[in-house]
């Protein structure tokens, strides 16, 4: 059990009577990189934000570092509308805002960029930092922390090295090309100290020679920081060099997990992808 | 970007600095304190208060608050209530029995610090009641009011206002607010340098939050909320932090006005005024500190003094009473801030500062030395 | 009974007052996601264009004068002030129309010279007394809820039944998407700020002949209050907002009954708080949820 640093047990995600996420169950252990994939609006973004907190599942729990952080079980109306499994099974509501969560050491980057717009690239990455800011408004605002943001400033500098972003620090994150865009985005997570980074597909809209350069960062980033690492992706070539481990969701339901060699030959994920003849 | 680029804007900065303050301090000996050159100065600086208090909320939070006339209403009370002499307590709460409170703070002060001293004292602390009053309203309605998204938070903001106005004209409050009565006859600081110091330190203290790790925050759930909560800021805690700060200076500033004004009028917080604010930090650029400072002045100085002609018959040495009567001035002005929401939308500074201006580039900015 | 008996029947007709100001917000409102701060002041000019109208001319002249003169008015706004700022981030539009209010009561001040404006009768027969159920009032209390039902009727026909109204619908369900599927996006945007304003106008010449004057603030109260009554019924929602402007109406005249003057408008307020924060939705509006 503590081996496992996410575990997603019997996570219903179902919006009014669509359900998005069908009893996901799902697990992580420390130091692995694992894929989520799946054709579009298989559910992959959605239990993303599930895990995060910017969705409450409408019935199940997720565990983070051996801990329950969320639980849900159906209310109000949704007792009504609930289609899914294990109704009845959790009892306690525990929904922490993203933020919190955040701080319990996970991190996150977003499938269309959310880089705040009007910052620097420095800035933005900078910010990140404040979660773990332990001096007070006043403080601050009168320059009583001035050791804790040299430090800051500091650690954003290497951080900012090691993502190759350093000669462009003083840009707007805006003007940046994408590929750096995307780049910064993963710096900026990393700010924030997590153990786990979800990376919401990182390389969308990458032509091949980039997708091999993130490839290779993300790996270079899980050993340096020694994170665990959960992506969601379309690029195959990416998703099959770098996991440990693959889960596949076809309509909201896990259809297959396994390594990558055991995934590429398994006939349900082909039929998600390929679809399958009516009669078959 | 180097140091000595810094080290210039800051020059720059006290350069300005030390130049408005011995330019105020020169227009203080030279004028007498009723002259229209000090009241403009005074009125401006209160309304630049006020106004880098909104832009902290509307500009660099993204918090589109049309409170600010409500928190002004509480500190401008405060003020009144706490500074007015006993003695002519009677007169002013003539239809309350003489009012509930019978001490004034700078009279008490005056007691032990001696008189200069005790009174200017009691005067502050009077004005920081009144912020701590707007702050600790702020603190009790932000609760519900905040979870609102950008237009209905407007909405719900204004009608507060309109609430607490009405609640200070209620005549049971009467023995202290003296209900829909004036309040007068209270204590001002004579020299407009005065108004200049005090407020400058109160926006000094405005900048250096902005420019900290919870400023930045700040900037970072105006940029993308979704972002911010996403990296660990927590949303309600911030902008709860954002509206009790941005209410206390507006609190404080509306003691000011209150001040300057020399009778307090509950009828007179209304969401005009609270518009009037917004539009000058229009002007001036949302998201920049030293645009609401210029704006505040500029357009105190135009409708206060240069532009009185308009009102008044006479314009540019052009006589024709049937155009310039009374109204065409604020006509004027009116038109002239459409043009500037419409076609300037960036108002005067955009988001930049006035050292920013000696940087070639616009968009690079102070942080990108990075230190 | 007896005695609270004349507040309940204006409350009904100041009611009917606000529904007709507050389709207006709502109608922008669901196709703009703009509240249109200058609709309280369009209503103000109404008002005055009929005090200086009745004046000047019959008022089978006059009538028709201030409703096109409004209509024109509230078309001009939209053109001059938010058209340009259609890509512009939701604040800068929301500033626009404070800017717009902002200027419509100060060129009123200038040329009402700052002085209210008396009304004397402008519509003859519609302040005459009359008795209702033993209490006597004017004529115009009774035919504002009347003339309101029927007004709205006409309007929930065109919205349901007409082209026009099919694309209002359609604008409203998803501004971007009626536009690529080729509906004239502008002209329907105009379409509901002559609607608004036409209402507002109507409106204006009930609430005003129960006053004694028009200053250039009148119409900032009643069209706050009237946000109110469209935000409380959903916004959106057209018979929500006339559910809300009853509602409130007959509040605000009851609370005036009890004695509390000073909190007839506050309390408008409060509910709008209360409402914001229970069910921000309103009573008949629709659940919009982000996406991330």
């Amino acid at each position: 059990m503590s081996e496992n640093i996410l575990r997603i047990e019997n996570a219903t995600m179902q919006f009014g009577g669509v359900v998005a996420v069908d009893n996901l169950n799902l697990e992580i252990n420390q130091g692995e990189i694992v894929a989520l994939i799946g054709p579009n609006g298989a559910g992959k973004t959605t239990a993303f934000n599930v895990v995060t907190g910017v969705y409450q599942p409408t019935n199940g729990a997720v565990w983070f570092c051996g801990e329950k952080i969320i639980e849900n079980h159906p209310q109000g109306k949704m007792k009504k509308l609930y289609k899914g499994q294990h109704d009845g099974e959790y009892q306690h509501v525990l929904a922490p805002t993203p933020d919190r969560i955040t701080k319990l050491g996970m991190a996150r980057t977003f499938q269309n960029i959310r880089l705040w717009k009007s910052q620097t690239v420095f800035d933005n990455v900078l910010i990140a930092k404040h979660c773990r800011t332990t001096s007070n408004v006043f403080s601050a605002t009168f320059r009583l922390n001035r050791k804790e943001e040299a430090a800051q400033r500091a650690e954003v500098e290497e951080l900012l090295e090691i993502v190759g972003l350093s000669d462009v620090r003083g840009e707007l994150a805006t003007s940046l090309p994408y590929g750096k865009q995307r780049r910064l985005e993963i710096a900026r997570a990393l700010a924030a100290e997590p153990k786990l980074l979800l990376l919401d597909e990182p390389a969308a809209g990458m032509n091949p020679q980039e997708t091999d350069e993130l490839t290779a960062f993300i790996a270079e980033i899980r050993d340096r920081f020694r994170l665990t690492v959960f992506l969601i992706e379309h690029h195959m070539n990416l998703v099959m060099d770098i996991s440990d481990r693959i889960y596949v969701l076809d309509f909201g339901e896990l259809i297959a997990q396994g390594t990558p060699a055991e995934i590429q030959n398994n006939q349900r994920v082909i039929d998600a992808y390929l679809g399958v003849a009516e009669d078959a | 970007m180097t140091n000595s680029k810094q080290r210039q804007k800051l020059i720059l900065m006290a350069a300005v600095l030390v130049v408005l303050l011995a330019a105020s301090m020169a227009v203080d000996a030279a004028l007498p304190s009723y002259h229209i050159a000090i009241k403009v100065i005074k009125k401006a600086t209160v309304y630049a208060l006020v106004a880098v208090s909104m832009n902290l909320l509307n500009g660099f939070t993204g918090l589109f608050s049309l409170g600010q006339a409500g928190f002004m209403l509480l500190g401008a009370f405060s003020y009144g209530v706490l500074t007015i002499p006993v003695a002519k307590r009677p007169g002013v709460y003539q239809y309350f029995d003489g009012g509930a409170i019978q001490f004034s703070l700078p009279e008490i002060f005056s007691g032990f610090l001696g008189d200069t001293v005790g009174s200017t004292v009691g005067m502050l602390l009077a004005l920081l009641v009144g912020g701590l009053l707007a702050a600790l309203m702020a603190w009790l309605i932000g609760l519900p009011v905040l979870r609102l998204k950008s237009d209905y938070l407007a909405i719900a903001t204004l009608g507060f206002a309109e609430i607490l106005r009405a609640f200070f004209q209620w005549n049971a409050l009467g023995p202290v607010t003296n209900g829909s009565n004036l309040l007068k006859n209270y204590p001002d600081f004579t020299h407009a340098t005065s108004y200049i110091i005090l407020a400058g330190l109160l926006v000094a203290v405005i900048v250096l939050l902005i420019n900290s790790t919870y400023g930045r925050a700040f900037k970072a759930i105006r940029d993308d909320e979704v972002a911010a909560e996403a990296m660990g800021i927590n949303l309600a805690k911030h902008k709860r932090m954002a509206f009790i700060i941005s209410s206390f200076f507006a609190g404080v500033g509306g003691g000011m006005l209150a001040m300057y004004n020399g009778t307090i009028a509950a009828a007179s917080f209304k969401s005009t005024m609270t518009y009037e604010i917004l539009l000058i930090v229009v002007i001036g650029g949302i998201g920049s500190i030293s645009g609401s400072v210029i704006a505040s002045f500029l357009y105190i100085f135009s409708s206060e003094w240069l532009l009185r002609g308009l009102d008044s018959g006479k314009f540019l040495g052009i006589n024709a009473p049937g155009l310039f009567k009374n109204g065409f001035r604020m006509a004027v002005f009116s038109v002239i801030i459409m043009v500037i929401v419409l076609f300037f939308r960036r108002g005067l500074m955009g988001d930049r500062e006035l050292p920013d201006l000696l940087d070639r580039k616009p968009k690079r900015r102070k942080e990108a030395a990075g230190k | 009974m007896q005695a609270i008996l004349p507040y309940l029947i204006n409350g009904i007709s100041v009611g009917g007052q606000y529904a007709l100001i507050a389709i207006g917000y709502t109608l922008v409102y669901g196709i703009l996601r703009l509240i249109n701060f200058a609709h309280g002041d369009v209503f103000m000019v109404a008002g005055l264009v009929m005090v200086y109208a009745t004046a000047a001319m019959p008022f089978y002249l006059a009538l028709p004068l201030v409703l096109a003169v409004t209509v024109l008015l509230g078309f001009a706004i939209e053109r001059a002030a938010y058209k340009p700022l259609r890509s512009a981030p939701r604040m800068s539009v929301m500033i626009s129309a404070i800017g717009v209010s902002y200027l419509i009561q100060n060129l009123a001040f200038y040329i009402t010279g700052g002085v209210p404006q008396p009304v004397v009768n402008p519509i003859p027969w519609i302040s005459g007394n009359i008795m209702v159920l033993g209490a006597s009032t004017k004529r115009v209390t009774l035919v504002t809820p009347i003339l309101t039902i029927l007004l709205v009727a006409g309007l929930v026909y065109l919205i349901n039944h007409t082209k026009i109204g099919m694309a209002m619908r359609a604008a409203a369900k998803d501004f971007e998407t009626a536009q690529l599927m080729g509906i004239k996006i502008n002209a329907v945007i105009s379409m509901t700020f002559v609607i608004g304003s036409f209402l507002a106008a109507v409106g204006a010449m009930l609430y005003f002949t129960n006053y004694p004057s028009v200053a250039i603030t009148s119409g900032g109260m009643p069209g706050l209050k009237a946000f109110v009554a469209a935000v409380f019924g959903g916004i959106g929602s057209i018979p929500g907002a006339v559910v809300g402007a009853f509602i409130i109406g007959l509040c605000e005249e009851v609370i005036k009954g009890l004695g509390y003057t000073t909190f007839s408008d506050a309390f408008t307020f409060a509910l709008l708080i209360v409402v914001l924060c229970v069910k921000p939705t309103g009573l008949f509006g629709e659940k919009v949820t982000d996406k991330v």
